[in-house]
Parts: structure tokens; C-alpha cells; sequence
């Protein structure tokens, strides 16, 4: 391990090792200040970038952040790199690393190459370095594919998770906002639903609940109750229809463990879920949530800051081939990211990473009500996003969820995305939503007349209760 | 602006759930009146988070409903201090730990409560007394430690709270982040062996608490029957699965529900 020196405007400053380096060259927020790691002035802050521009990529494989010894994810990064495509940038510097990202050179096809070569380390430190423009240019010539029942992730579409969350998991408060969902066009990426308790027998009703729905309605889509991975390999030991294994996941082996998880588990969840075959056109079975700061709040970063520790966990998410990662950027709260500012800052880093890395990049573009943010700084963070290509957003009524207590992203700003962007549903989904006359020919909303079979369904719903 | 009509049965679903459906669209878009009411609901959440937590009253009401009672202060020294610095909300402060562990029982509690502001001291204000008072007929034969009123204070804080006391376990009744539908929200954490360095694998929640949400019987149903898995687990967190008779329970908060609408 040794120490970096940089001499600006007289001064020299020195780092005493990389994870100091890569801490004090990060964009400031609130969560490297709380955990007193953030460059002391805006001088050593650009400092530390100037001595990151000249590191050698290949130093990222010679020094580890957290010990192999020690941590199963160091592990799990480091055996899985893959030397064959870091080749055509073992070369680069972290400087000639964003100047290759962005030239022409860099197109899809050789991004995608380059991605099992790529650790997470190194897209952390290069994300140091650009600015939002350059996160948003090359995310969107990452292109990622994924499947299970739909297509998720072709260039033009954008897909969303239907959030039809209940504060006491009712299972008709819960239909009906799931209804209302499909009625707007949401629910391709899948029906999520986030429950109130950990109680498995709750949590065996809402996925037969929707599965009964699904099959009746032959709706190419997924569904998910987002419990503790442990729940659902329980729930599946128990013959419930469990399309995806869900998870938070962290960037160190300690965080992963305050989750309660670690990649023997995943692992075990993955092969429950694979061993139902419910995938028609693919078997993406995981979906993972992420986000900026859960290391810190479990003190388990090990002095790294909270943007390298995020893009660990998208290390640990590409060995589990998921259909969905989804990183919550304002959920954590204003500790971690104070402002609007800065949570349109990591949910970019977040998306840019997540797809260097290869993979399939949601965002709940979100805040609470305790954190310096409005919707106004959402409508900002959807529009770039989806310039920039993310793969799903949530659908939220309203964008008031009423068992989480925090503001995403709405039914209405889906379509919104959509109308700016002209970008088009899962092309499964797409075709459904037309034979249940939901949209016309162009994909836009009809009239929807109570004659019309969802109608029919509320109707049922509203006679039996 | 053309407004689509919203026709039943779509404008009837409300009558299952309090989230915002069936608010119409002007284009694509949400309705003047609808993005009104989103912000009215917004500006009422963020005044709860601002909200001083009236501790001498609850102290008052405690001792009145016969239990002991005391105030304690986490190291967070007010509001801005407190959203920045969770490490400090975590911890107490110096006066209050000298205070807690002066008063160690000979004997140990089985259970210590803890009524903390967190991110809403509405919640704790509304809804921490009316549970608590359920309990003590809820867990015969336990031995209820005194209750312990936290300002600024974050769950982990019952950790230290309850080590000082030296109880089996601590329950934390916290006012959880206010929502825009429910600016009063309370939450309840359950930690075996409570001390300092606890992870939050290692204890279980209950979400949610409020008339209008999970209702006071329902969560102490469930908040005892969560301690009695856990004294016979000898642990919580993970481990501990909640296979309480929900099915009956629920039926009951939906009842509860529409007597309220």
C-alpha cells in the first residue's frame, strides 16, 4: 500500500492510501462528511482528482480496499475479474479511462466487451471524474438485456416497477392500486410490492394474489413481494409462485450482513427461484435493491466512501445474472445525500456504474420528506435519466407511497418519460396492453370503457367487497 | 386541459385504499387540483419532521398510568444536528447515561420501553401511550422495567438504553419518517439483550402503527407475540419469523378502517 502526493497551487497535499484518494476526489455529500472521510476544502477535493487522473487501472488490482482475507466480496470482485477483457484498457489510466468512455472508439459493442474487465472500483473512480453530461453520454451507449416473462432494457423502451404498496398489506387496497397501474400503462419491469410486515403467510397471499390475476389475464410480466431473501427461499419451500428472489445488497461482506445475507444465501435464493422455471423467455430471477450510504449506516464501510461502496454492490449484484437492480438514491435520507442536488448526482453515478458493469440499471427516483428535496428535483432526475437510457423507474400512485412513507416517481410521470422521449413499454407487455385495449395502435392510453375486461375486474372487485 | 372523465368503477377504487388513484389526468400529466393536494400533504409532512417532541408531558402520563418513567437526551443536540448526525442520535449524551445507569435495578427488567421522537414527535405524542397501556395485559408475569422518553433519539439509541438497564429486551416506540398520508406514523423495534452495536439484523419491526394503519390491538397482539417467540428463540432479528394469526387480525384492522372512512 503506498501513499499519493499531488502539488496544487503550492500545496501539496498527500493521501495516504487509495480508498483516501478515492474519498477525497468524490463529489461532496453529506454521508462522506458524516463519516469524516470528505475532502477538507473544494482545492484538495480537485487535488485528489488530479493524482486519480494519472493511477494506472491495473493499480486497482494490486491494491484492494477491503482484504481479500477478510471480506467475501473483495473476494468475489477479484477472483471474478476478468483478465481477457481488461486487456484493451490495462493500459489506461483512471484519466484515459473516461477520455476512452467517451470517445467514439467506446461504442456498445466494445462497452459491453470491456464490462467483465471493468472492476467496480475502477468505475467508481472514473464516475470522480465526469461530469453529469459524461455519466448521461455513456450510460446510454451501455445497452443490457434482460428476461423473464418480457424483454427489459431494449434501446427505446423504458420499463417501470408497479408499486402497489398498502400500509396493512390489504390484498383489495393492494389490487386496486395495482389496477389502476396496469390502467396506465406500469408494471413491465414487475409488480413489486413492497410488504408492511415480514410475515410469511402474508407475504404467500399477496404472490398468490397476483399470480392468480397474472394467469387469468395472461399478462407477461413478473411479480415480487420484497421480502427478506430468507422469507421467500421459505416461501418457496412452501410451493408459493415465486417468479423473482428480491434483496438489498451491499458493497462489504459486514454490510451484506447487517441485511441479514451473504453470497451463500443469494446464491441458495437463486437456485430456489431457478428451479421453478417460471420464466418463459429468459431466467433473470434476481432482483436486487441498492443505494449510497446503507454501508456507513451499518458501519460497515471500512473507511471507503459511499459511491465506491455502492458500486461494490453492483459487484456482487453481476454474479447473480439479475433481471432488475434498482438503486433507491433518496431513500437513505439526508445524512447520506442532503439535497436535491445530491441525489441527482448519485442517482446518475449509480446508473453509470451500475451500467459500465453490465448491468440492468433501474433508479427509484426518490426523497423523503426530512431530506432538502421537492418533486421538481425528480422531474430533473427522470428527465436525465431517461435520456440517459435507465432501464425502469417506479410507479407509485401518485407518487406518494403509503406504506414506505417517501415520494417517488408516478403513474402520470411514467407517461411523461414516455411522450418526452417517445420511448415504448416491453414489447411483450406492449402487445398486451393492446389486446386488453388499455392503448391503441401508437401505444397511447384509450378511453378506458367500463366494458373493457380490467374495468369488468374492478367491477368484481367492488361487488364482492 | 382535457381532463379524462373518470367513470366507475376506476373513481370507486378509492374506497380500497388511502394511496392517490383515480385522480384523472389533464394530458399525461396530473390534474391542477390533485398536484395541490400532493403539496399541501407535502409542506404538512415536512412540518412534522420540524415538530419538538413534548417530553414532560409523556413523562407526566407515564407515571400517571403507573409506570416509572424518566427523560433522557440523545447526543444530538437539536433538529439540524440530529438530520446530519445519526451517529449522534445513536448515542446518549453524558448526563443522561450517568442518569440511567445510577438507577440499575437489583432486578433485572424483562422488558424496557422506550417513547422516542425520531422523525415524527407527533407520532410518539399520539400513539406510543395508547399501545403501551395494552401491554402490561398482553405479557402476564413479565417484568416490565420503566419507560423511558427519548429526545432526539434514533432506534439504535434503545440499545444503550436498554444495556444500561440491563434488560432482556428493549422495545423502541419511535415516530417513523412522516409520509404525506401519514405525518404520524409510529414504528416498533424489538431488540434481545439490548447493548451498544446491535445491527438491525438483529432486531424485528413493526410498521406502520396508527388508527388508520396497523391499529393499537392489532400491533400489541403482534408486538407480544413477537417477544414470547422471542424469549423462547432466546434471540431476535432475522431468525424470529412472525407466524402470528395475521389472517384474523387483519380482518379486524380492516373493520377498524372503515369505521374510520
Amino acid at each position: 500500500m503506498s501513499s499519493f502526493t499531488q502539488s496544487c497551487g503550492g500545496r501539496n497535499y498527500l493521501f495516504d492510501d487509495l480508498k483516501t484518494l478515492l474519498a477525497k476526489a468524490s463529489p461532496a455529500r453529506s454521508g462522506d462528511s458524516l463519516a469524516g472521510i470528505a475532502a477538507e476544502s473544494e482545492e484538495e477535493r480537485i487535488a485528489a482528482r488530479m493524482a486519480l487522473v494519472e493511477l494506472p487501472l491495473s493499480y486497482f488490482l494490486s491494491e484492494t480496499l477491503v482484504p481479500y482475507e477478510t471480506d467475501e466480496v473483495t473476494r468475489l470482485i477479484i477472483d471474478t475479474h476478468d483478465s481477457i477483457a481488461f486487456q484493451q484498457i490495462s493500459h489506461l489510466t483512471v484519466g484515459d479511462l473516461r477520455n476512452w468512455l467517451l470517445s467514439p472508439e467506446a461504442d456498445t459493442e466494445t462497452l459491453a466487451k470491456a464490462a467483465p474487465g471493468i472492476m467496480p472500483e475502477m468505475a467508481a473512480a472514473v464516475s470522480k471524474l465526469m461530469r453529469n453530461q459524461d455519466l448521461i453520454l455513456v450510460a446510454q451507449k451501455c445497452h443490457v438485456v434482460t428476461r423473464f416473462r418480457n424483454t427489459i432494457g431494449l434501446p427505446g423502451r423504458l420499463s417501470v416497477r408497479l408499486q402497489p404498496n398498502h400500509p396493512t398489506d390489504d390484498v383489495t387496497g393492494i389490487g386496486a392500486s395495482m389496477l389502476e397501474g396496469l390502467l396506465f400503462g406500469c408494471g413491465d419491469a414487475v409488480i413489486g410490492i413492497n410488504p408492511a410486515t415480514d410475515s410469511l403467510s402474508i407475504v404467500v397471499r399477496l404472490l398468490k394474489m397476483i399470480d392468480d390475476f397474472r394467469l387469468r389475464y395472461e399478462v407477461p410480466t413478473q411479480s415480487c413481494v420484497l421480502t427478506h431473501v430468507t422469507n421467500t427461499i421459505e416461501a418457496v419451500e412452501q410451493g408459493a409462485p415465486v417468479d423473482l428472489v428480491f434483496q438489498s445488497i451491499a458493497g462489504t461482506e459486514r454490510a451484506n450482513a447487517s441485511f441479514g445475507v451473504n453470497l451463500g444465501l443469494l446464491r441458495e435464493a437463486q437456485d430456489a427461484a431457478l428451479s421453478l422455471h417460471r420464466g418463459t423467455v429468459g431466467n433473470n430471477v434476481m432482483y436486487f435493491e441498492t443505494g449510497q450510504g446503507s454501508a456507513l449506516s451499518a458501519n460497515a464501510h471500512h473507511g471507503l466512501d459511499q459511491q465506491t461502496c455502492e458500486a461494490r454492490a453492483y459487484g456482487v449484484a453481476r454474479a447473480f445474472r439479475p433481471l432488475l437492480v434498482n438503486t433507491v438514491v433518496g431513500f437513505i435520507g439526508p445524512e447520506y445525500l442532503y439535497n436535491g442536488k445530491q441525489i441527482i448526482r448519485a442517482g446518475l453515478e449509480d446508473h453509470f456504474c451500475g451500467k459500465l458493469l453490465g448491468l440492468p440499471m433501474g433508479c427509484d427516483i426518490c426523497y423523503t420528506n426530512h431530506a432538502e428535496a421537492d418533486q421538481d428535483d425528480m422531474d430533473t432526475l427522470l428527465t436525465l435519466l431517461v435520456v440517459a437510457g435507465v432501464h425502469f423507474i417506479m410507479g407509485v400512485p401518485g407518487a406518494d407511497d403509503i406504506m414506505l412513507n417517501y415520494q417517488s416517481t408516478s403513474f402520470h410521470d411514467s407517461l411523461y418519460a414516455r411522450r418526452i422521449l417517445r420511448l415504448r413499454r416491453a414489447p411483450e407487455f406492449e402487445e398486451w396492453l393492446a389486446r386488453m385495449g388499455v392503448t391503441d395502435e401508437r401505444g397511447e392510453l384509450r378511453q378506458i370503457a367500463s366494458g373493457n375486461q380490467l374495468m369488468l375486474h374492478a367491477s368484481k372487485m367492488l361487488e364482492g367487497n | 386541459m382535457t381532463k379524462q372523465p373518470m367513470k366507475d368503477p376506476w373513481l370507486q377504487l378509492r374506497r380500497f385504499t388511502s394511496a392517490r388513484i383515480a385522480l384523472g389526468r389533464a394530458g399525461d400529466s396530473l390534474p391542477t387540483d390533485a398536484l395541490l393536494d400532493f403539496e399541501l400533504a407535502q409542506a404538512r409532512a415536512r412540518d412534522a419532521v420540524h415538530e419538538v417532541l413534548k417530553a414532560d408531558l409523556l413523562l407526566e402520563r407515564a407515571k400517571e398510568a403507573g409506570f416509572s418513567a424518566l427523560k433522557v437526551h440523545s447526543a444530538a443536540s437539536d433538529r439540524s444536528e440530529y438530520l446530519r448526525r445519526p451517529d449522534r442520535g445513536r448515542m446518549l449524551d453524558e448526563p443522561s447515561k450517568l442518569q440511567l445507569q445510577a438507577m440499575q435495578a437489583d432486578e433485572r427488567p424483562d422488558i424496557a420501553f422506550v417513547i422516542a421522537d425520531g422523525l415524527s414527535a407527533l407520532a410518539a405524542e399520539r400513539h406510543a401511550f395508547p399501545l403501551l397501556e395494552l401491554m402490561p395485559a398482553k405479557l402476564p408475569g413479565w417484568n416490565i422495567g420503566p419507560v423511558v422518553v427519548a429526545e432526539q433519539a434514533r432506534v439504535a439509541l434503545g440499545d444503550e438504553i436498554g444495556g444500561c438497564l440491563r434488560a432482556a429486551f428493549v422495545v423502541v416506540l419511535i415516530g417513523e419518517r412522516p409520509g404525506m398520508s401519514s405525518p404520524d406514523s409510529l414504528g416498533i423495534y424489538l431488540t434481545a439483550q439490548p447493548r451498544s452495536g446491535r445491527t438491525d439484523a438483529e432486531r424485528n419491526c413493526i410498521s406502520n402503527v396508527r388508527p388508520e394503519g396497523l391499529n393499537y390491538e392489532m400491533a400489541a397482539k403482534k408486538l407480544a407475540y413477537l417477544l414470547m417467540s422471542a424469549r423462547k428463540l432466546g434471540t431476535t432479528g432475522v431468525l424470529l419469523k412472525d407466524h402470528s394469526d395475521l389472517l384474523a387480525l387483519e380482518d379486524e384492522g380492516l373493520r377498524a378502517q372503515k369505521a374510520i372512512s
